[in-house]
């Protein structure tokens, strides 16, 4: 048989070309922190590898995962933005932009700094309840270089696909290392300070007045909603079909950033042993110091900050049970967690637990980038 | 990022005494206490140091 009869050469083929997208959780399927938080802070996270980042908004920023899809694209959810008070008006620095880091060793397949960059292409279903022209962005956090592309969403309220192609970029070599590479930026909304300069839609050293195409009037409207899922990053000037991944293959990908003991669907605070870690202090009862060994279910990117919860949901605290093992236990601080890396922690210091006493706690474990 | 406190963690020996080098840094960001390890890679310590050396935030040492 000719080698062609059991080649494919179709984009549609996704067995052929699995693995092609360079974001993690474009499908919002992971929320391991929770689906929904009213006023959400600059700089976190709720859907797993998405980070919001906003500066000076009047409002408050709420995200919520909602099953308002695309029709019939095999998207189960998408992740909501909006605002609980509208702006008054736009000032120069006022912004809001959902984010996600790649790590740079992740990247190094495109080849930039180099003669034989590859160009990346974008796709992604968005929806919004202002009809505007919208930003995407690429940084490149190594070298503070950035190329940014305009999309226009055509109807409000109405779910639309794009794509957009970004050249490779000859300047500005990646380091091979688990640092932030490219910084991928869909801007809601920005004021002048992003927006009043030549918009750079070739790659350059990044200028931060122009970053942004235009103010959209997002941030000024009444109620805005924008609704975002099937993001995909990848190598060519083509958008191929989604790469829809296993829950399983995503929740490990987004695990190498941030995981818990808590089970899916479980809030940080809530009162549960379930998944919690169970030990005893067997040492000298003076010392409070406690064993145990935590591993974490995949390798993360780095030693990851650690914060452990009592049973009730008490951040910096741990349950210490006696030796009864009923009720909520006593909460106990935590004064010291040893030997953090990248594959778990072990040993730590709980103030106030007695010899023989049954300690349990929960913990998060976060090396976002 | 609003650090309202960093103190560093040292291991306690047989005796309940601070002993070794620090471990690392406990912090209360937004309110949650965390334990931030002394790697550069990890974000929390980056923007730890990077407020140090803006003299925006004191480490408490050990006690």
């Amino acid at each position: 048989m000719a080698l062609s009869k059991i080649q494919s050469n179709s984009y549609e083929d996704t067995a052929v070309h699995g693995q092609r997208n360079l974001i993690i959780n474009g499908a919002m399927q992971v929320w391991q922190r929770g689906t929904m938080v009213d006023t959400a802070s600059s700089g976190s996270y709720l859907c797993d590898r998405w980070r919001i980042g906003h500066g000076g908004t009047d409002g408050n920023v709420d995200i919520d995962r909602s099953t308002d899809v695309p029709s019939g694209k095999g998207f189960a959810y998408s992740q909501k933005i909006s605002m609980d008070a509208s702006e008054t008006s736009l000032d120069a620095n006022d912004n809001l932009a959902l984010r996600q880091r790649i790590e740079a060793q992740n990247l190094q397949h495109l080849a930039k700094g180099t003669s034989d960059a590859l160009r990346v292409t974008a796709s992604f279903w968005v929806k919004s309840s202002v009809a505007s022209t919208y930003t995407l962005e690429i940084k490149d956090h190594d070298n503070t270089r950035n190329i940014s592309a305009s999309y226009t969403i055509n109807a409000t309220n109405t779910w639309e696909y794009k794509t957009l192609t970004f050249a490779g970029d000859t300047s500005g070599v990646l380091n091979n290392d688990n640092g932030t590479g490219f910084e991928f930026i869909f801007w809601l909304d920005a004021g002048t300070a992003f927006t009043s300069g030549t918009f750079s839609t070739a790659w350059q050293a990044q200028t931060e007045s122009e970053r942004v195409h235009s103010t959209t009037g997002w941030l000024e409207s009444t109620s805005p909603e924008f609704y975002i899922t099937g993001v995909q990053l990848e190598v060519g000037d083509t958008a191929t079909t989604f790469e829809h991944r296993s829950f399983g293959d995503e929740l490990a990908r987004c695990q190498r950033y941030y995981c818990r003991s808590y089970n899916i669907g479980t809030d940080i605070g809530t009162n549960t042993l379930d998944g919690s870690v169970t030990t005893r202090q067997g040492g000298t009862p003076s010392t409070n110091n406690v064993a145990f060994n935590v591993d974490f279910p995949v390798t993360m990117r780095a030693a990851p900050t650690i914060t452990l919860y009592a049973k009730d949901g008490t951040s910096g605290k741990v349950s210490d049970f006696g030796t009864s093992y009923s009720g909520d236990g006593t909460d106990r601080a935590v004064s010291a967690v040893n030997a953090i890396g990248m594959r778990g922690f072990g040993g730590g210091n709980f103030t106030g637990v007695s010899e023989n006493d049954i300690v349990v706690f929960h913990y998060e474990a976060s090396s976002e980038l | 990022m609003i650090i309202t406190s960093a103190k560093y963690t040292k291991a306690h020996d047989s005796e309940g005494s601070l002993t070794g080098d620090n471990l690392g840094i406990v912090i209360v960001l937004n309110g949650v206490t965390s334990h931030v390890p002394l790697d550069p890679a990890n974000t929390h310590y980056a923007e730890i140091m990077r407020q140090v050396n803006a003299g925006t935030l004191t480490i408490q040492e050990a006690d």
